[in-house]
């Protein structure tokens, strides 16, 4: 049986593509239980999310097992195979096992180091699990990838920092004021990242919001969807006075909010830190304030610097990561040669006959001096109990069976013949 | 020549401190996320044999071993670690150590260099206010080098988010609140030890010689590291005096607190008590 990747994502396939194959809910059940039932895919697994889609399949024969899968695909989405071949990508053996674990461990995401991918595939392994339609073979498969993507996590610093605007600014408050929740903060205006930015704030646990704007409807509008209070435009310098966070982002074509302003509430709040994110261009917050004391200004460049720097670095550590990609391939490979036939029936009747002889002699010796008739006799008698004991076990493992596999890796268990390698190192 | 247990227990107290000190720097620029807890542990180890040596002295000699400058910068580090060991078990602050072993291994070494056979203690200082006046000074100065060393912290810390150049400090080091209020709390807890270790000072010296103050330079020095100290406080309640200002403020205290300790000592050689 071989390992065989069909699947599709944000690099192959654009989103019109990708909703019309993705798996949702209820579907991705129903299609697991379809795919169970083909004679060449014996195990599979579906990952659905909105950047990909994945079937994961044990094969007994690589070619069959492409044509159902995509005849598979074609039918259940109602899908023509033209377009399919034009956005599917195929990964087989040690290719497919490279990829499995590049996307567990965040590798092949859109944004690298992104920590949800990992939840997806645990989430696409529950549910085949539930329906029973993974074997030894991806069982093994996807255990091996989940710690993988342990190991690249706490080996490397590839998600360590942020790598969007919103999220660097987040990253930055937390490291101004600690605890968020306690803090409160002001949207100044509105626009796509200014919101997006406030939307991360909340969900960091600030809890006071002020929303102030010049058009009062729009400030209501914002209020609402932020549970914040709306101050006046005229007046929000007053308001800085308790507020720990700005986000300003108006469409003002000069400063704002001017240093003097910033160094007089800054005494009137008795130097209580506030950190100041301009996402506006032209700039609305005069950039002088950095140099107060207990005052962070960030503007959009120095934002864009720090994920920049981050980007960057998380390339530099997907290098590593990579490395240890190749090197738990070749502890996948090991095991999964194991599993053929040959090797484990010359393991076990190695193993028989060690012990065979290690016993023989042992009696041999307790016995004294011996006619040459007698010791033959004996070890006849040891060599015919271990081939008739051996026997059956040897021959189910050559005969042609579904679940050898699963059987061979039984029998390496029960012997344990695998012992001197070392324990799998499988957590 | 064999060797007194206290000294050799002085000695891997010394060692283990040097060790966990050069870990903790490394740590600073050891590229990965997770700060590891070696040098923590490290110093744990030295604390233990730290301590031995100091009940062993304390049995050889019947009193608080402080009598000596080798004994008294000895028992100075040890208490600054028995401040760092609560705030690092309380707070589990990334790279705390890094910063608070230098200061620790310094004074240790110090201590080595003085003589260090024990003292008697003058009849004078046989007093039941000794132990609590010395107690309560040690821990004021301990409490003083943690909010030195916590004030270095918040000014990396702080230089990382104002130049807006993040370098791998700032993910390993805490937020800048959690830092200037680690400093204040420090500087609230040391102020009021000093405050009564004058205080019990002051008794204990008319007990001893029959007047309250007689000008000498430890005590003169020590009320100046106290003004200070109040200064820092007072700057901080009324015109908010915090981060940067503070941190710079808690770091000078802490070099008049060191001078206090150890240049009035050996410089102006004062008349003040044990040397």
């Amino acid at each position: 049986m071989n390992i065989l990747i069909v699947g599709l994502n944000h690099k192959t396939a654009p989103i019109e593509v990708r909703e019309k194959i993705a798996f949702a809910g209820p579907k991705l059940e129903e299609a697991i239980n379809i795919l169970k039932k083909s004679n060449t895919v014996k195990e599979n697994i579906i990952l659905s999310t909105c950047n990909r889609v994945e079937i994961y399949a044990g094969v007994s024969d690589m070619d069959s097992g492409i044509e159902s899968i995509k005849d598979f695909l074609s039918e259940f989405h109602k899908v023509s195979r033209d377009l399919l071949d034009k956005s599917l990508y195929l990964h087989k053996g040690t290719e497919a096992i490279r990829h499995m674990y590049r996307v567990a461990s965040s590798l092949d995401s859109m944004v690298v180091g992104e920590p949800q991918i990992l939840g997806q595939l645990k989430d696409a392994y529950d549910t085949a699990l539930k329906n029973k339609t993974t074997g030894v073979l991806l069982n093994k498969l996807m255990r091996k990838s989940v710690s993988v993507a342990k190991r690249i996590r706490t080996e490397t610093r590839i998600a360590a920092s942020a790598v969007s605007i919103s999220f660097a600014a987040v990253e930055l408050a937390k490291k101004i004021f600690g605890d968020l929740p306690s803090k409160s903060f002001m949207l100044l205006g509105a626009g796509e990242m200014a919101e997006l930015a406030a939307r991360n704030l909340i969900n960091s646990g600030v809890k006071e919001v002020f929303i102030t704007n010049r058009t009062i409807a729009r400030a209501e509008e914002l209020a609402s969807e932020f549970h914040g209070k709306v101050v006046p435009f005229e007046n929000f310098t007053n308001e800085l006075l308790h507020t720990d966070i700005v986000i300003c982002s108006t469409g003002a074509p000069h400063y704002i909010l001017l240093k003097e302003q910033v160094h007089k509430t800054m005494k009137e709040r008795k130097q209580k830190p506030m950190f100041i994110i301009d996402i506006s261009v032209p700039r609305n917050i005069d950039p002088q304030i950095n140099d107060l004391d207990n005052v962070y200004l960030y503007d959009v460049d120095s934002l864009q610097g720090i994920v920049d720097t981050n980007v960057q670095e998380r390339a530099k550590e997907a290098e590593k990561a990579e490395q240890i990609v190749d090197e738990e391939i070749g502890s996948f490979l090991k095991w999964h040669a194991s599993l053929a036939a040959t090797p484990t029936v010359v393991a076990l009747r190695n193993k028989a006959e060690e012990i065979r002889k290690a016993e023989f002699e042992k009696t041999v010796k307790k016995l004294g001096p011996m006619e040459e008739e007698k010791i033959r006799a004996i070890e006849y008698l040891t060599v015919s109990i271990v081939n008739k004991l051996i026997h059956p076990p040897t021959a189910a493992l050559k005969s042609e069976n579904n679940d050898k596999e699963a059987m061979l890796d039984v029998v390496r268990k029960l012997f344990q013949l695998d012992t001197e390698k070392g324990k799998d190192e499988e957590t | 020549m064999q060797i007194e247990p206290n000294v050799l227990f002085f000695e891997l107290a010394l060692t283990f401190y040097f060790i966990a000190t050069i870990s903790g720097i490394v740590e600073i620029f050891r590229g990965k996320k997770n700060t590891s807890k070696v040098s923590l542990y490290l110093s744990i180890i030295g604390f233990v044999f730290h301590t031995v040596n100091i009940i062993l002295r304390y049995i050889e000699s019947g009193h608080i071993p402080v009598a000596s400058m080798h004994e008294a910068s000895s028992f100075f580090s040890w208490s600054i670690l028995i401040l760092f060991f609560i705030h690092e078990f309380k707070y589990k602050l990334g790279l705390l150590s890094s910063f608070i072993m230098p200061i620790v291994f310094l004074i240790m070494f110090s201590s080595s260099i003085f003589p260090r056979e024990i003292k008697v203690l003058s009849p004078a200082l046989q007093s039941y206010w000794f132990g609590i006046h010395v107690i309560l000074a040690f821990l004021g100065d301990a409490a003083f080098a943690m909010a030195c060393g916590i004030g270095v912290m918040y000014l990396i810390q702080e230089r990382n988010v104002k130049s807006k150049h993040l370098s791998i400090l700032f993910q390993k080091l805490p937020s800048l609140q959690t830092l200037d209020e680690l400093n204040y709390h420090l500087i609230t807890l040391g102020f009021p030890l000093l405050t009564l270790a004058m205080i019990t000072g002051v008794i204990w010296a008319n007990s001893a010689w029959g007047t309250y103050w007689r000008w000498d330079p430890k005590e003169v020095w020590s009320l100046i590291t106290w003004i200070i100290y109040a200064i820092v406080l007072h700057l901080r309640l009324t015109v908010g005096w915090r981060g940067k200002k503070a941190a710079i403020l808690s770091i000078i205290g802490f070099v008049f607190v060191i001078f206090t300790f150890f240049g009035v000592t050996l410089i102006l050689k004062g008349k003040h008590v044990f040397m």
